[in-house]
């Protein structure tokens, strides 16, 4: 079977600033391919070239076989796209919205009513289909969104930080439905700045760091390399952190870092902590919190670049997020 | 939820054109202009400002000066409400920038470009759609001087004429006011910008004042600014006078505009989005 998505050595500069640097991307059809990187990592630029509304400056990529540069138009037949911003029309309800898109799609009236009608009602929205976009919530309005990028019946949806700014149960909300679609046989291009989000979501995962692809694989994959979890350590008294440090290195033999408050170590296997309690326990530390916790994005970065997540401008520039 | 696949069974799309001809064009620039009617309609405060906006202005201006101006007001109401409805139309085609503005900054348009649509259409929505938003204002104002007794003497034929002329400048306008839209950064910039252009314009013309009473270094720009030819036009056509100079001024002004500002519009669209 072909890949979906196939794109080798995309370059895009804004300004001098190169928010892409030679991205290679691979999206097996069907497959969820998750996109995770910090802002201005070049997730946004990826994504508005595979959708054809940047052009690259150099490489090049192909949707469902179909050049995005040479046949716009084709891989425009074939793609939904969800961007970070809700891109519905508050003014108008919500059928009005997708009738709309329906329309411009070539659908006739009757057929344009069914299948706003059919989305709103797979998206829990049946109920709110007569009111206003602008009376939505912010989970409403990303389904609508999303309802409104699936009219087509694309064979690829770009998912451009969904869950930004959704509150945790819009969020599971929107996961469902994303895996719903996978189930359809959609493949899916997500990207997000969560870790917890590519891990529930992703079939595979691709970590973007300054316009750079820095690691490729399986959420197991990431995952062993940065640590399934993070112990984390705060003694009662910090004169006695180093003590501590020495005692966590030496259970779990991987390097702690410790800002000299709190000493931290990612780990594979849950099953130290008790051994670790005890220790602490023997040597006399009293110990003031004890976590074990999944690493977050800096932590990701950190393993695998040895410098922590940060922002950069390039996807906030004005041409680079939205022109 | 229930389990209604999202994929055709087959691997085709069976809506979607498999290329853009001049008919699907058209189309999409149709359906994108109904999209601008029902904003209109769904916007209560939008349709209610289009009506008390004139209300306030004719008022105003008629009982305010109308008397300094011309010892009566019944005759400077007979001068103003071409002039009054010239200038209601021309601020309006403010809105078209405002909105293709924030439709660009509310990621509307990215969703437009993705699809395969005509690219041009959702520019041509856009500025059907505020035709229909100019008529509804020439009528607005037009009502509000029946009221108070304006009488226009050119009949029906002369105030659809005028009214036709008005729009057409508003349509030549209405590219520059695209062109705004497009260059600035945001909905607010545009609406600053365009009304540092349009207050001079307008109140710089024969719409309030006739030329001959502004000062010497005034009166010459004034009788030049194009807005002045419109509203003489109409002045013309609804109340008596030249109509052939104005008139001819009129369409010469608006193709110029057209030229200057439509492929200066859509370059900077493309250039946009």
């Amino acid at each position: 079977m072909t890949d979906a998505i196939r794109a080798e050595g995309l370059v895009k500069e804004f300004k001098g600033t190169r928010a892409l640097d030679g991205v290679d991307l691979t999206a097996r059809t069907g497959a969820v391919l998750g996109v995770l990187g910090p802002n201005g990592s070049g997730k946004t630029t990826t994504v508005r070239i595979l959708s054809t509304l940047l052009r690259p400056d150099g490489g090049y990529a192909t949707v469902s076989g179909f050049d995005v540069v040479r046949q716009p138009h084709e891989v425009r037949r074939q793609i939904g796209l969800t961007g970070q911003y809700a891109a519905v029309d508050a003014e108008l309800t919500g059928t009005q919205n997708l009738v709309l898109i329906a329309r411009l799609l070539g659908f006739d009236r009757a057929q344009a009513r069914a299948r706003s009608a059919e989305l709103l009602e797979r998206f829990g929205l049946a109920d709110a289909g007569g009111r206003a976009a602008k009376t939505y919530s912010g989970g409403m309005r990303r389904r609508l969104d999303l309802a409104a990028s699936l009219v087509g019946r694309p064979a690829l949806l770009y998912l451009d930080e969904p869950t930004t700014g959704l509150d945790p149960h819009s969020r599971n909300g929107l996961w469902a439905v994303v895996r719903d679609l996978v189930g359809d046989g959609v493949t899916v291009l997500l990207t997000t700045q969560y870790l917890e989000e590519a891990d529930q979501l992703a079939d595979d995962i691709m970590v973007l760091d300054h316009g750079k692809v820095i690691s490729q694989g399986t959420p197991e994959e990431l995952k062993s390399q940065a640590g399934d979890q993070v112990l984390e350590l705060r003694t009662v008294d910090s004169a006695q952190l180093p003590l501590a440090t020495k005692i966590i290195e030496a259970v779990t033999s991987a390097p702690v870092h410790s800002d000299g408050l709190v000493a931290g170590v990612p780990v594979n296997d849950a099953s130290v902590l008790p051994e670790v309690v005890r220790r602490l326990d023997e040597q006399g530390v009293a110990v003031g919190e004890l976590s074990l916790r999944k690493p977050s994005l800096d932590e990701v970065f950190l393993a695998l670049t040895g410098h922590a997540a940060e922002a950069t401008d390039a996807d906030n520039d004005p041409e680079g997020a939205r022109p | 939820m229930s389990t209604v696949t999202t994929r055709a069974s087959s691997g085709s799309v069976p809506h979607i054109p498999q290329r853009i001809s001049p008919l699907v064009t058209v189309q999409n620039g149709l359906q994108l202009t109904w999209r601008s009617v029902l904003k209109i309609k769904a916007n209560p405060e939008e349709v209610f400002g289009l009506m008390l906006q004139p209300v306030m202005f004719v008022t105003l201006f008629v009982f305010v000066f109308g008397q300094a101006m011309m010892g009566d007001w019944q005759t400077y109401r007979d001068f103003l409400m071409p002039g009054i409805i010239a200038q209601s139309v021309i601020f309006a085609t403010m809105g078209t920038g405002f909105s293709l503005s924030q439709d660009v900054e509310k990621g509307i348009f990215d969703r437009f470009r993705s699809l395969p649509i005509a690219r041009s259409a959702p520019l041509i929505g856009a500025i059907l759609g505020d035709l229909v938003r100019y008529a509804i204002t020439v009528v607005m104002v037009l009502l509000v001087g029946l009221a108070i007794g304006f009488r226009p003497e050119g009949g029906v034929v002369g105030v659809l004429v005028a009214a036709a002329l008005i729009l057409l400048f508003a349509f030549a306008l209405c590219w520059m006011s695209a062109f705004v839209g497009m260059l600035a950064r945001t909905p607010m910039a545009v609406q600053s910008f365009a009304m540092i252009l349009l207050f001079p314009l307008t109140f710089g013309s024969s719409a309030f004042v006739a030329p001959d009473d502004m000062p010497g270094w005034l009166a010459p720009i004034a009788a030049n600014n194009p807005v002045t030819h419109v509203v003489d036009a109409m002045r013309a056509l609804m109340i008596g006078g030249d109509v052939a100079g104005p008139v001819t001024w009129t369409l010469v002004w608006s193709v110029i505009i057209t030229a200057i500002f439509f492929p200066l519009a859509v370059w900077a669209y493309r250039r946009r989005t």
